[in-house]
């Protein structure tokens, strides 16, 4: 399974740690339910993905991955910093 | 039929044209009062102790391929109790014995073998580690024995002591932990359910779950409606994807978890060997093949394999530990779809459904947990409230606080 890195290229998936789904929005902490769902609960679901990976063994950067979980195809990815400015 | 001696002789004297099969092939009736959905181990243990011990007649295990098929089929066989924390060791105690008694209890043959179960040390912080595990374990009932390097040594000494890198200071062992042998275990059930009248229908795949104020009354099936009073969910792998049937979302993430089988050997390793400093464990089948594995992948998957990486570290391990095994060839490799929790621990709750109970979140230890987990959900399905030897596992935990976490990782499913 390979990841293709904005900055690196195409890297194998063991020089980066996986960190789970991106689709989340970190909600204002006085809202405990709300950050009840955000820290613990999943869709989890079959099929395509999105989700965290950080360049851990190479440029360190925080990629926002979309893949399907089911085949292991990587789509794209994305440096997660340029989707958060936008 | 009842497993014997005598049997066994009559069906010889018979030309063994007289066995009959194990369990029956059901058909869905219209309604049940239980329905447990997922014909694993922990779905047909589930439906054994309904019948057995709670008396309970009219239910039916759904299984979406055919008995055997999912993680009961291909695990690496290993029972033990070696937790750290008294709400797993509880559960997992109850489920070991269990299974010093299940073979007579079932009437069959699922070679339960107690070889010990040894997990390693290397460094002085590790062996204090396990040296609390082990008074944990103690504490609760559970038995274990803290080794030194010579008590290593006097068990298996075929073990790399040379190892600068990881020097093997000692070991935790567990008597009374070991192996046994997973298909038979599904098939111990099936037939035991069976026999006392539970219905076990394959190729039956809920697709939906019914709920009408509030209360689940009956599930969809690739083989039609099925009404249900009770509903009980053990599809550990699959837990989201059926929980989201009744809007449920859940603490899980799904993982891949690989295991290997080497080619058969003559016996090399008597008991369950655990190295302490990478990940990689092993034992040795009955048939042979040394049978290890190492970490999960890491990532969300469904797709029941995983990658080289993985691969290469389990190796790793199995030449620093043993090398002694370098020339044996892999046999067989396959990945397991596993429910990892937000906290590593099981799940065995009612939920916010009336009607509607969940058993999931086993990470990569269910197999273990067969017995204690079919016999405290089958409580929780009989009782409407949880067995005293799991009643920590609830799924508000998380909202709670009081979560169960032995790693002490946190949130992040990857890292239990």
């Amino acid at each position: 399974m390979r990841i293709p890195c904005p900055y690196c290229g195409s890297r194998d998936a063991s020089e980066f740690s996986y960190s789970g789904d991106a689709t989340l929005t970190r909600p204002a902490p006085e809202n405990t339910e709300a950050m009840f769902h955000y820290v613990y609960l999943r869709d989890n679901p079959v099929g395509v993905h999105r989700e965290y990976w950080y360049h851990a063994a190479g440029c360190h950067a925080w990629l926002k991955v979309t893949r399907n979980v089911s085949t292991h195809e990587v789509i794209d990815a994305v440096l997660a910093h340029d989707e958060a400015a936008s | 039929m009842r497993y014997s001696l005598m049997s066994l002789l009559r069906q010889t004297l018979a030309g063994h044209k007289g066995w009959t099969p194990q369990w029956r092939d059901a058909a869905p009736k219209a309604e049940y009062d239980i329905v447990i959905v997922g014909g694993g181990g922990h779905g047909l243990a589930t439906a054994y102790y309904l019948a057995k011990e709670y008396g309970l007649k009219n239910i039916a295990v759904l299984e979406k391929s055919w008995i055997g098929s999912g993680n009961i089929g291909r695990n690496t066989t290993i029972i033990r109790s070696n937790y750290l924390l008294s709400e797993n060791i509880s559960l997992y105690e109850l489920s070991l014995k269990l299974w010093e008694g299940l073979e007579q209890d079932f009437n069959y043959n699922a070679m339960v073998s107690q070889r010990g179960v040894l997990n390693l040390y290397h460094s002085d912080g590790q062996r204090d580690a396990y040296a609390r595990r082990g008074n944990m374990m103690r504490l609760n009932g559970a038995d274990s024995e803290l080794l030194d390097r010579e008590g290593v040594r006097k068990l298996y000494q075929f073990l790399n002591f040379d190892a600068a890198r990881f020097p093997i200071q000692g070991g935790l062992l567990q008597k009374r932990g070991g192996t046994v042998r997973h298909d038979a275990v599904a098939w111990g059930y099936a037939r035991g359910a069976s026999d006392r009248g539970v219905d076990v229908i394959q190729n039956c795949e809920v697709t939906g779950i019914d709920i009408v104020d509030g209360r689940a009354v009956g599930v969809q099936t690739s083989r039609g409606a099925i009404k249900a009073k009770k509903i009980g969910l053990a599809v550990a792998g699959s837990s989201s994807r059926v929980a989201a049937m009744a809007g449920m979302r859940l603490p899980i993430e799904s993982h891949v978890l690989q295991a290997f089988v080497s080619e058969g050997l003559k016996p090399i390793i008597p008991g369950v060997i655990t190295f302490g400093a990478g990940h990689f464990y092993i034992s040795q089948s009955d048939k042979g093949g040394l049978v290890f594995g190492g970490d999960i992948d890491g990532y969300n998957s469904y797709a029941q394999r995983g990658n080289l990486p993985v691969v290469e570290d389990v190796c790793e391990g199995g030449m620093a530990l043993m090398p002694a095994i370098g020339r044996a060839r892999m046999l067989r490799n396959w990945g397991g779809l596993v429910d990892m929790s937000m906290d590593g621990s099981p799940i065995i709750d009612r939920t916010h459904v009336k009607g509607l109970y969940l058993n999931a979140g086993w990470c990569y230890g269910g197999f273990k947990a067969t017995p204690g987990s079919g016999l405290v959900f089958a409580h929780l399905l009989a009782k409407d409230e949880p067995h005293p030897a799991a009643n920590r596992l609830l799924l508000d935990r998380f909202r709670s606080g009081h979560i169960v976490d032995e790693k002490g990782q946190g949130a992040q499913p990857n890292l239990h």
